[in-house]
């Protein structure tokens, strides 16, 4: 006769059911990140490049600037770093990176004045200093163009995982070479690495995503 | 536009030869500077420019033939060697290598912007913005005849974007320009 008539107990069952259900979801949500990532900025910050934080590159190089000085990274600690290989023979990937990098200055607006493009010739045989120091500033005076001996020209290149080819192709000197972009935080580690077609744009938001999150 | 109008009207009602006639004279009378209609036509052509001590640069424009063909080459006078160039990007590794013959489909624009492009190899002085550059395609049609396609490309800045949307060409970040 203690016994619930059995409507009744149909009705306790799904109220226990619904309890932990929801005891369940609220669990859930704060086991997981999104809390963290709809209340605070300190979230991951998402790329439209590649990111390579969890890969922590070293990029840490010595090279000369067109001026005769010795460059590195600490050079430009505080700045968002873009930063591409090439040379000044190359009649089309180099000179649209380049045309990218100051177009990325321009979208940024006042934060463009954050920005360090830096462009490291892989053919430093032909890049003499007075070419870099015609050729990188005419895309944007504050663009800076590094060269170093082989040595340290295989070593940068290393640094950053790309490859470069020097190739003797019917009477003319090509260089085959990785046309990515870097992306280095203000801290000077390597953040990100975009694929050459991607748009000024693009560069711009993850640029900006490092300026945000840090 | 009346005019115009009027005439194809009256080009409909002319007999076949003289609708020939008049359709060649009108053809004739649209080119304007040519005194035939061109095999190949050339549109937006423009030149990289350099800096001081830069050798190569590239040529870039849009090709039309009216009929099968292939771009078998091209020279100027403002460079050593001139050579139709193939970029291509594998794994985000840039190689360029020369092309033999280009295919110019009949009624096909063919983009040499971006994939291909003339490239300037020894240049024998600077191009700067505001010079205009001659080159001369070297077309061969489908019965094996050799065309020359004159075409005057003027000199952009350096820091100008393939696409023409793609950023602004001024003249502005071009030294001596």
């Amino acid at each position: 006769m203690d016994e619930a008539p059995p409507r009744q107990r149909s009705a306790l069952a799904w109220r226990l059911a619904l309890g932990v259900a929801l005891v369940a979801l609220v669990t859930a949500y704060f086991l997981s990140d999104l809390p963290a990532r709809w209340t605070s900025r300190t979230a991951p910050a998402v790329f439209h490049g590649r990111d390579i934080t969890p890969e922590h590159w070293d990029g840490a190089f010595t090279l000369t600037d067109s001026a005769g000085q010795p460059r590195s990274l600490a050079d430009f600690r505080g700045k968002i770093v873009l930063l591409s290989f090439g040379y000044t023979h190359c009649p089309d990937v180099c000179p649209t990176t380049l045309a990218k990098f100051a177009e990325v200055r321009r979208l940024l607006g006042a934060d463009g004045a954050r920005v360090q493009a830096v462009f490291i010739t892989i053919d430093p045989e032909r890049d003499t200093a007075e070419l870099l120091r015609a050729y990188v500033p005419a895309f944007d005076p504050t663009f800076v163009g590094l060269r170093g001996s082989e040595a340290q020209t295989d070593a940068v290149t290393r640094a950053f995982h790309a490859n470069y080819q020097i190739v003797q192709y019917q009477g003319s000197t090509l260089v085959d070479h990785t046309a990515s972009t870097y992306i280095l935080d203000a801290e000077g580690r390597p953040r990100v690495v975009t694929p050459y077609d991607q748009t000024a744009r693009a560069l711009a938001d993850d640029v900006q995503a490092l300026l945000k999150s840090g | 536009m009346m005019r115009t109008l009027a005439s194809r009207s009256f080009v409909q009602r002319a007999r076949p030869r003289a609708r020939q006639l008049l359709a060649a004279a009108l053809l004739l009378a649209g080119a304007g500077h040519a005194a035939a209609p061109a095999l190949v036509a050339v549109e937006d052509p423009w030149v990289r420019g350099t800096v001081e001590g830069q050798t190569g640069s590239g040529a870039y424009m849009r090709l039309t033939s009216s009929e099968d063909a292939q771009l078998v080459g091209a020279t100027s006078p403002v460079a050593e060697h001139v050579e139709i160039h193939e970029m291509r990007t594998v794994n985000d590794m840039m190689t360029m290598r020369r092309v033999e013959r280009l295919a110019l489909p009949a009624h096909v624009s063919v983009a040499l912007d971006h994939d291909y492009h003339v490239m300037f190899i020894g240049l024998h002085h600077q191009l700067l913005v505001g010079q205009v550059v001659p080159i001369t395609l070297q077309v061969l049609d489908a019965r094996g005849r050799r065309h020359a396609v004159a075409v005057r490309a003027p000199v952009r800045a350096l820091n100008s974007s393939r696409q023409p949307d793609g950023g602004a060409p001024g003249a502005a970040a071009t030294p001596h320009g």
